[in-house]
C-alpha cells in the first residue's frame, strides 16, 4: 500500500517553494533593516551636524549660545582618560588571561573567576558608575577626576579585553612554546619572549575594540557626576574633566533644536574616533592573523 | 603508476547479458566540475530497475560526486558545473523545469555518517512524509511503523518512538535514516557508503537489509569495500580519476574483469 | 610596573652576553657564566602569584559592587521600608515631606522598555541570523557581518539621541497621541541596539548545526525554508534562547537611550505613549540632580542599582545554564 502520492507531493513543491521564496524575502529584508538603520542614523547626523563642524568647534569651549559652543575641553578629557584607561585595563587583562592561560590549574578556583568574568561582563555601565562613585570618587577620595573615571572604565571593559586577550594566548601553538622549553626557557621567559607576542596582534585587536566601546560610554561618567560645562582643560589625572559622550549627553538634553544640532556634530566627532580605531583594530587583525 | 588510456572503451557495448528491465536513470556524457578540478570525465551509466548497483574505485576517483549528482545534492556546493544530462525515469533532471525537492522526493539517500535530525525517533520518520503535506496522525503512525519494519528495527525502537534518535547505536542511527528515507517511498535509494562508519555486525546487517529492499526499490550504493560489492550487488561500475572503467554484472567484473585497470584494483595492487 | 621592570632586566642580562666579544669561552660555557638560576628561579616562583593578584581584581571587582550596593541599599533601608519599596506602587522621591519609594513603578518602566525591545529585535534578530546562515552567499556573508558589527559598536547615547530626534517625531507624526518622552520610541531604538547581539549568537547557534544533518533533511526533498525552520532552528533553540536572554539583561541594563527619550515619570500601568521611568534612568536624573551626599535619595539610587544588578545577574546567570545544560551533542 502506498501512503505517498507522488501527483499530489509535486503541485504540493509549488506552494511549498512560493512559502520559500517568499519568506526569503523577509528574512532578507530583516537583515537589511539594520543596515538602513545604520544609513539612516549616519545620514541625519551628518546632515544635522556638519553646519557645526569647523576649527572653532574644535578649540571651543562648551557654551550657552549654540554657534559658540565647542568640543575642546570633552576631547582632550577623552583622549586623557583613553590614556589612563589603556594602559590599566590592558595591564590587568593581559596579566588576568595570562593567569587563566599558563598558570590557572583546573579547579574550582579557576572556575570561579571564569564564570565570575563573564558575569561582570553583562552588570550594567550604571552599576559600574554606582561603583565608581563609591569606591574611587569617595572612598578613595580620588574626586570627580580622570583617575577615578579611567578606573571605573577600566574595571568595565577589563572582561572584553581579558577574554580577547585569553583567545589569543590560547591561539599560540603548543609546538612553539615545546621549542622554547627545549632550549631551556624558564616558563616565565617562553611566556615573555614567545607566547605575548605570537599574541600581541590578537591582543591589540581587542583591547582597542573594547576601548572603542569605553571612549563611547557615558553611563558611568554621568553617575560619577563629571561636569558638563568644563572652561579649562585637565592638567593632571586628578584635575576634574568633561568627556565627548557627556557633552553630547548634555546637548541632547537641551529643549533648543539648535543644540541638538552641536550634539549631532559631536557625535560626528565620536563617530569619526570609533571608526578610526576600529579601522586600526581590523587592520592589525589583517596584517597579522594566522602567522603561524 | 597507473596511466590513463585517453580513449575510453564504452563499457555499456560490453554488457553482454540480455536485460530486459527498465532503465531507472540513464546518464550521458556527466562532466562535473569543483571549480578547476574535472572531478568526473563523460560518465556514461545505466541503471536498471529493483537492482543493487554498486560503485567502486579508490579515494578520489568521482564515486561520491556521482551518486550526489543523481540527486542534484552537489548542487549545495557553489562552485560546482556540470554538463551533459541524467535521464530520470526519461527526464532530464538538470532540466529547468525540473524541481530538486520533486526530484529528491522519489529519490532517497543515506548517507556515509548516519546523520538523523536531533528529535525523536517518530519525528525522524514522520519529517518527510509531514513536509509533503501528510498530517493525519494516523497515517503518519501506519507510515513510522511500516517504515521501521521496512528498516528492520521495528522490534528495536517500538517502544521508545518518543526517545531522541541520538540515543541509539550508530548501526540503529543508520537504520533509522534508512527507515527516514523508506518513508516518502522513494522510487530509487542512493547509498553513499553508508556502512563506512559501522561495525561489522550492523555492517551485516545494513547489507542483509539491502537485499530485502532491493525487491520493491532500485538501489545504487556507493562503497570502497569490494567483498560488500561483490556480495549484494547485481551489477557493479568501477570508477578511476573521474571516468567510469568498466561497468558490467558483479559476477562478471570480480571473476574476469576486461580491464587491466579494473584487475589491479580488484586483486589489491592499488587504491 | 614591577613586571616591566623585571623584564627589563631580564633583557639586558641576554643582551650583555650577546655584545661581549669573547673568542675563548664556547656558547655552553657562556651561558653557564652569564645565567644567573637563583635570580630566574626567583622570577619564576614571583610570576604566578603576581598574576594571580591581577586576576583577583576581577573577583574584587564583583565584591566591590556586591559591597558597595548591599552597604549603601542597608542604610537606605534603615530609613525606608523594605516592604514599601519593594510593594509600593508609587515613586515620588523629590516630595519632601510626603516622599515614597514604591519600586515598582520604576520595574514596570524598565520591563515596557525591554518589552518592546524584545519585541522589535528577536524576530528581526532570528530572521537575520536564518538569512546569514541558511541563505546568503558567502559574500553576502562577508559584507552583512561587518556591519552589523558596527551597528553593535555604535555609542548608547548617540542610539539616544536617535530615538529622542528621529524616531520620536515619526511617532508622533503618525500617532499625534504619542508624547514627546514615551516608552515606545527608546523601547525600538534599545530592540535594534540588541538585534547584532541576538543575530550573531543565533547565527554561531545555527552554524554550530553539522552539515549532514542539513544534506539529510535536502535529500528527502526538503525546501531551504523546511531546513531553516524545521531542522536547523529547533537543533539551535537553546543558543538562541541563551541569546535572547542576554539581550534581554542588556535591555534591562540600558541607560543612556531611555534617559534621553523615554522621560522622568514614574508610573504604575500599562500605557506607553506618555512619559515613563527606568530604574536606569532615575539613576541618572539623581545622578545629574542635586541631591546631596546623605540624604535618602542619594542612597536610593544604590537601592535602585541593587535592584538593577539582581536583574541581570539573574538574566545572566539563566543564560548561562542555558546553553550549558541544553548545549546540543551532535
Amino acid at each position: 500500500m502506498k501512503y505517498i502520492n507522488h501527483e499530489s507531493v509535486a503541485s504540493n513543491t509549488r506552494t511549498r517553494l512560493v512559502k520559500n521564496t517568499v519568506l526569503k524575502g523577509l528574512f532578507l529584508a530583516a537583515t537589511l533593516f539594520g543596515l538602513i538603520v545604520l544609513g539612516i542614523l549616519l545620514y541625519r547626523v551628518i546632515t544635522q551636524g556638519s553646519g557645526y563642524l569647523s576649527l572653532d568647534f574644535f578649540t571651543s569651549f562648551a557654551s550657552r549660545i549654540p554657534e559658540q559652543a565647542g568640543i575642546k575641553s570633552a576631547i582632550l578629557g577623552s583622549i586623557y582618560l583613553m590614556l589612563v584607561v589603556a594602559p590599566v585595563s590592558m595591564f590587568l587583562g593581559i596579566g588576568t588571561a595570562l593567569y587563566l592561560e599558563e598558570y590557572a590549574k583546573k579547579n574550582k578556583w579557576t572556575e570561579f573567576i571564569r564564570i565570575n568574568i563573564s558575569n561582570l561582563a553583562g552588570v550594567p555601565s550604571v552599576v559600574f558608575g554606582l561603583l565608581g562613585l563609591t569606591i574611587f570618587v569617595r572612598y578613595f577620595g580620588l574626586g570627580i577626576s580622570i583617575l577615578a573615571a579611567g578606573l571605573t572604565m577600566s574595571l568595565l571593559i577589563l572582561p572584553v579585553i581579558i577574554v580577547a586577550s585569553q583567545e589569543a594566548v590560547r591561539a599560540v601553538p603548543k609546538e612553539m612554546r615545546e621549542a622554547s622549553y627545549a632550549m631551556g626557557a624558564t616558563k616565565w621567559q617562553t611566556i615573555l619572549r614567545v607566547v605575548l607576542p605570537a599574541s600581541i596582534p590578537g591582543i591589540l585587536t581587542g583591547s582597542i575594540l573594547a576601548l572603542s566601546r569605553a571612549i563611547g560610554e557615558t553611563a558611568p561618567l554621568v553617575v560619577i557626576g563629571i561636569p558638563t560645562i568644563l572652561m579649562f582643560t585637565p592638567d593632571s589625572v586628578f584635575s576634574t574633566f568633561t568627556a565627548l559622550p557627556m557633552q553630547i549627553f548634555d546637548w541632547t538634553k537641551r529643549p533648543q533644536v539648535e543644540f541638538h544640532e552641536v550634539a549631532a556634530a559631536g557625535i560626528i566627532v565620536l563617530m569619526t574616533l570609533l571608526i578610526i580605531m576600529n579601522s586600526i583594530a581590523v587592520f592589525i587583525r589583517n596584517k597579522y592573523q594566522k602567522r603561524y | 603508476m597507473i596511466t590513463v588510456k585517453p580513449e575510453v572503451q564504452v563499457p555499456e557495448k560490453k554488457l553482454t547479458q540480455k536485460n530486459n528491465k527498465p532503465s531507472v536513470y540513464k546518464t550521458n556524457q556527466l562532466n562535473l566540475w569543483y571549480g578547476n578540478n574535472h572531478a568526473l570525465k563523460n560518465i556514461d551509466l545505466d541503471v536498471k530497475e529493483n537492482e543493487v548497483t554498486a560503485i567502486i574505485g579508490p579515494s578520489g576517483c568521482g564515486k561520491s560526486t556521482y551518486i550526489k549528482t543523481l540527486n542534484r545534492m552537489t548542487e549545495t556546493i557553489p562552485s560546482v558545473k556540470t554538463s551533459g544530462e541524467i535521464m530520470y525515469r526519461g527526464r532530464n533532471i538538470f532540466s529547468k523545469d525540473y524541481q530538486v525537492e520533486e526530484l529528491r522526493t522519489k529519490v532517497g539517500m543515506v548517507f556515509q555518517k548516519p546523520n538523523p535530525f536531533p528529535k525523536s525517533i517518530y519525528d525522524n520518520i514522520a519529517y518527510g512524509p509531514r513536509i509533503h503535506g501528510i498530517k493525519n496522525k494516523k497515517i503518519l503512525d501506519q507510515i513510522v511503523e511500516k517504515s521501521l519494519r521496512g528498516a528492520a528495527i521495528w522490534d528495536e525502537v517500538k517502544d521508545r518512538l518518543n526517545e531522541n534518535a541520538y540515543g541509539l547505536s550508530g548501526g540503529q542511527q543508520q537504520r533509522i535514516c534508512i527507515a527516514r528515507c523508506l518513508a516518502i517511498e522513494p522510487d530509487v535509494i542512493l547509498m553513499d557508503e553508508p556502512t563506512s562508519a559501522l561495525d561489522p555486525i550492523s555492517t551485516l546487517k545494513v547489507e542483509e537489509l539491502v537485499q530485502e529492499l532491493k525487491k520493491e526499490y532500485s538501489i545504487i550504493i556507493v562503497t570502497h569495500n569490494m567483498q560488500q560489492a561483490a556480495r549484494i550487488s547485481d551489477k557493479t561500475a568501477f570508477f578511476l580519476n573521474g571516468e567510469v572503467i568498466e561497468y558490467d554484472a558483479t559476477d562478471k567484473i570480480f571473476s574476469n574483469p576486461a580491464d587491466k585497470r579494473t584487475e589491479d584494483y580488484i586483486s589489491g595492487r592499488f587504491g | 610596573m614591577l613586571l616591566i621592570s623585571l623584564c627589563l632586566w631580564i633583557k639586558e642580562d641576554f643582551t650583555v652576553s650577546m655584545k661581549e666579544p669573547n673568542t675563548t669561552l664556547s656558547v655552553q660555557e657562556l651561558i653557564a657564566q652569564k645565567s644567573n638560576r637563583g635570580l630566574l628561579s626567583a622570577i619564576e616562583k614571583i610570576i604566578p602569584k603576581l598574576l594571580l593578584a591581577i586576576a583577583a581584581v576581577s573577583v574584587l571587582t564583583t565584591i566591590g559592587i556586591m559591597v558597595t550596593l548591599i552597604v549603601e541599599t542597608l542604610v537606605f533601608f534603615s530609613r525606608v521600608s523594605v516592604l514599601d519599596y519593594i510593594f509600593g506602587t508609587e515613586w515620588y522621591p523629590f516630595a519632601n515631606s510626603t516622599a515614597t519609594y514604591g519600586v515598582l513603578p520604576l520595574i514596570i518602566g524598565t520591563l515596557k522598555i525591554t518589552g518592546i525591545a524584545i519585541i522589535v529585535a528577536v524576530p528581526i534578530g532570528i530572521a537575520t541570523a536564518i538569512y546569514l546562515s541558511e541563505y546568503a552567499s558567502e559574500r553576502a556573508r562577508k559584507m552583512i557581518k561587518p556591519v552589523l558589527e558596527v551597528l553593535a559598536g555604535v555609542p548608547t547615547i548617540v542610539y539616544g539621541f536617535f530615538a529622542l530626534t528621529f524616531v520620536t517625531p515619526i511617532l508622533r507624526s503618525i500617532f499625534p497621541e504619542v508624547s514627546i518622552f514615551n516608552a515606545i520610541s527608546p523601547g525600538i531604538v534599545v530592540g535594534i541596539m540588541i538585534i547584532p547581539m541576538i543575530a550573531s549568537l543565533s547565527e554561531d547557534a545555527m552554524n554550530s548545526v553539522p552539515n549532514s544533518m542539513r544534506e539529510g533533511a535536502y535529500a528527502l526533498g526538503s525546501t531551504k525554508l523546511e531546513v531553516a525552520l524545521k531542522i536547523v532552528l529547533p537543533a539551535a533553540t537553546s543558543g538562541i534562547v541563551a541569546s535572547t536572554v542576554l539581550a534581554i539583561s542588556r535591555a534591562i541594563g540600558e541607560t543612556m537611550i531611555v534617559a534621553v527619550a523615554a522621560g522622568s515619570t514614574p508610573r504604575f500601568d500599562m500605557d506607553v505613549t506618555g512619559s515613563i521611568q527606568t530604574m536606569t534612568a532615575y539613576i541618572v536624573q539623581v545622578a545629574t540632580g542635586d541631591a546631596g551626599y546623605g540624604t535618602t535619595i542619594y542612597y536610593s539610587i544604590y537601592a535602585v542599582g541593587f535592584t538593577l544588578f539582581l536583574f541581570t545577574l539573574v538574566m545572566n546567570m539563566l543564560a548561562q545554564f542555558i546553553s550549558k545544560r541544553f548545549r546540543e551533542e551532535y
